[in-house]
């Protein structure tokens, strides 16, 4: 079987394993006082120094989070409920956010009457920051927080975080980034970049499922989404996962130190990949930014083709990947990323994701080429119904 | 896979029968509900994942096919326009011809499957043909009539052999947690069961005359002439009784003049029916022939001569039947002790009575 969807998830790295069980079996709550509870603590507050030293953070602004998810909730409603005034309640994102940022984005929008105001991204998927600089200019009073993605989920570009952070600074305006396809993937300084708040996720880079982290800069408030003990900093509650704190530290801190070289191995198969495909298939359309994008991303449309259609054919065969993120009751819509990357509808339906990770060898490619070539020809006969 | 016991059954079947299957289940709306209530409605999300877990339990993979826009197409709007057109749609057979059995089977097809495999009650003989399944209470054949020899060639019935009951057991014995789902009943796009609420929304409401068709006489009025079936007998709102004390049914529908007529039962009373083009599921025949025919799901059975005649069937039914709406399927009867054969069916276009007309 050959695994093309590290995006979705990809398996935990041994060390990550070996420190969840580690950690699993010793006893103790970090908030208690005793011995126990002072074993878990330095543990947590070890995993905290380790994930701050490997990201450009302080330790002080980690806040561990149940799941990325969480983390891209809790710095958007977080941060726009703390800085809401009845002249300042406008939330800035982007077309291409995760659903974790822009169903939290809508969710403001209907229900708590935020202004939203959504910006364009080119064809290649990069956020227009043109448009941004006159929002700014217009509007710079109004904004609460503004939120973009580090690199896309589905195409994979990266987006210029530092130059949209240093646009805002001036207006006073925290900049949230989901980076969870960036962590451990592509250089990520959390300082250096001028956000205010960024989020992970455990599970996209080697760790467990079930645990994510915001970097909140000290100076930034956010409004609690859970309230109870107020394990982490009063701003998140709930005991603290040990275990998953643990090993999700190993993760980051192996996937940040190997990253330059596992980026290079990973962009050199990707990049076999994409000539493989475009030999094998030659009207397909390689989509994203070809040169500023996730090293182990690779995003095509098959003109005439369903996704579904080729996904279903090629799991047949072996071979698992991915049509795009979004998929409501098991009934895929068109992707809005690459709707707002100014696809048709039909070219939005008839796109696969193939992403590598560190498990990802030559023999993956050699089966996605093998069956990649009947799989189009037959979802070409079925078309697009 | 609709999430219910026959298609879940079907499927365990097919796999034992030694086929490679995949489990489909259509999604079919595009906003569904989160859950079903009771036995109405399908294709909720809740259903979705009943299918899912079948799949996993007998071990197949499962994916959802997006249909509903080609349901919405084809079987929805098909369903509004026969209404609005005096007539009285199945559209459960509607989909059986322009969904299951044709988009997803051509769909499926095309990505190198064989067949199509759902639940119906119905078999195929070793001759090809369409029969009855053992079933008599949940034969589906009717539903299934309008299927080309082609379509019926491309689809497998592994439920035709075995009643209902028999299927719960399985289901129970296969481990199959949708073995006591209640059966869904009614038009499963139209999730309260309010077809005439449902109706009303989209064609709108047009006030009308309820007239005798004896006397001309107005008895009373509707906001809608496309909520009436032909032999429907409840709902029509008259506060007179008729002069004979006997309850008064709807005769005809005339959309052009939001006119609705009733009478007396005697009136329904048909015994010449007419259809459009035919599918010939079996040898097409030429002159007239004897058969048994069926005028809607579930329904009763009439000996007829049946005529082929001016691109249509024309059915000379032995004992009258009543209430017999246009849009419905005549479907063509060989009976047989190996299940009876469906030769042949059409939509009903016209009836008429020749004693009623005094022949």
């Amino acid at each position: 079987m050959a695994y093309l969807d590290h995006a979705a998830t990809t398996p935990m790295l041994p060390q990550a394993l070996d420190a969840y069980v580690r950690t699993a079996r010793a006893l103790g709550n970090a908030s208690s006082l005793h011995g126990s509870g002072r074993t878990a603590r330095r543990t947590v507050e070890e995993a905290r120094e380790r994930i701050a030293e490997a990201l450009g953070a302080k330790p002080g602004e980690v806040i561990f989070t149940g799941s990325g998810t969480e983390a891209d909730n809790l710095a958007v409603k977080g941060v726009h409920w703390h800085r809401r005034t009845a002249a300042r309640n406008r939330v800035v994102t982007t077309a291409i956010e995760h659903h974790a940022v822009a169903d939290a984005v809508a969710w403001l929008g209907d229900h708590e009457k935020a202004d939203v105001t959504e910006l364009p991204v080119d064809k290649l998927g990069r956020v227009d920051t043109a448009v941004l600089a006159a929002l700014l200019d217009e509007r710079g009073t109004e904004i609460t927080v503004l939120t973009c993605m580090w690199a896309n989920n589905e195409v994979g570009t990266l987006q210029p975080i530092a130059e949209i952070a240093a646009m805002a600074e001036p207006h006073g305006i925290p900049v949230h980034t989901d980076a969870i396809q960036a962590v451990g993937h592509v250089p990520v300084d959390f300082a250096a970049s001028g956000a205010a708040a960024l989020a992970l996720s455990g599970h996209k880079l080697g760790g467990p499922t079930g645990t994510g982290a915001l970097i909140l800069r000290r100076d930034v408030k956010a409004v609690p989404l859970l309230h109870g003990g107020g394990q982490e900093r009063e701003i998140r509650s709930g005991t603290l996962d040990v275990p998953g704190i643990a090993s999700l530290a190993e993760a980051v801190a192996h996937a940040v130190r190997t990253q330059q070289v596992e980026s290079q191995r990973l962009a050199l198969l990707r990049d076999d990949l994409v000539a493989r495909i475009r030999e094998a298939v030659p009207d397909a359309v390689y989509n994203g930014d070809p040169e500023s994008r996730l090293p182990g991303n690779a995003h095509f449309s098959f003109p005439g083709c369903e996704g579904d259609a080729l996904l279903m054919l090629l799991d047949a065969a072996g071979v698992e990947c991915a049509t795009g993120s979004a998929c409501s009751a098991g009934i895929a819509q068109p992707s809005h990323v690459l709707l707002a990357m100014g696809a048709e509808a039909d070219d939005a339906r008839s796109s696969l994701r193939f992403t590598l990770g560190w498990p990802t060898t030559k023999a993956d490619i050699d089966a996605l080429v093998a069956a990649l070539p009947e799989a189009v020809r037959r979802a070409k006969t079925a078309g697009l119904s | 896979m609709s999430g219910g016991v026959d298609s879940a059954v079907a499927a365990a079947r097919a796999v034992e029968a030694g086929h490679d299957v995949t489990g489909v289940h259509l999604a079919l709306s595009k906003n569904p509900q989160t859950y079903r209530t009771g036995a109405r409605g399908c294709c909720t999300i809740e259903d979705s994942r009943d299918a899912r877990r079948a799949a996993d339990v007998i071990g197949i993979p499962f994916y959802v096919w997006d249909m509903a826009e080609r349901f919405h197409e084809d079987v929805v709007e098909d369903f509004y326009a026969e209404y609005a057109a005096g007539r009285t749609p199945n559209p459960c057979l509607r989909c059986n011809e322009k969904i299951k059995f044709a988009a997803v089977l051509d769909r499926a097809m095309a990505l190198g499957f064989d067949a199509v495999v759902t639940g119906h009650y119905a078999r195929k003989g070793d001759d090809g043909l369409l029969r009855r399944a053992v079933d008599p209470g949940k034969d589906q054949s009717y539903v299934l009539a309008v299927l080309t020899p082609a379509q019926l060639a491309g689809s497998l019935f592994p439920l035709g052999d075995t009643p209902k009951d028999q299927v719960r057991v399985e289901a129970e014995d296969r481990g199959l947690a949708v073995a006591r789902k209640p059966d869904s009943h009614d038009i499963c796009f139209i999730a309260d069961g309010d077809t005439s609420g449902f109706l009303k929304n989209k064609l709108g409401r047009k006030e009308g005359e309820i007239v005798d068709a004896a006397s001309g006489e107005v008895l009373g009025s509707h906001d809608g002439s496309h909520q009436f079936t032909v032999g429907q007998r409840h709902g029509l709102g008259l506060k007179r009784p008729a002069a004979d004390g006997k309850p008064r049914y709807v005769l005809s529908i005339t959309p052009v003049d939001n006119r609705v007529e009733v009478g007396p039962r005697e009136a329904l009373r048909v015994d010449r029916i007419r259809t459009g083009a035919p599918v010939w599921l079996a040898a097409e025949r030429t002159g007239p022939f004897e058969a048994e025919i069926q005028l809607r799901a579930h329904g009763e059975v009439y000996p007829a001569t049946v005529t082929p005649e001016d691109g249509g069937l024309t059915a000379k039914l032995h004992k009258p039947a009543y209430g017999v709406a246009a849009g419905q399927a005549l479907v063509v009867y060989e009976p047989s002790e190996a299940g009876d054969a469906v030769l042949a069916s059409g939509t009903i276009d016209s009836t008429s009575s020749v004693e009623a007309a005094g022949v």
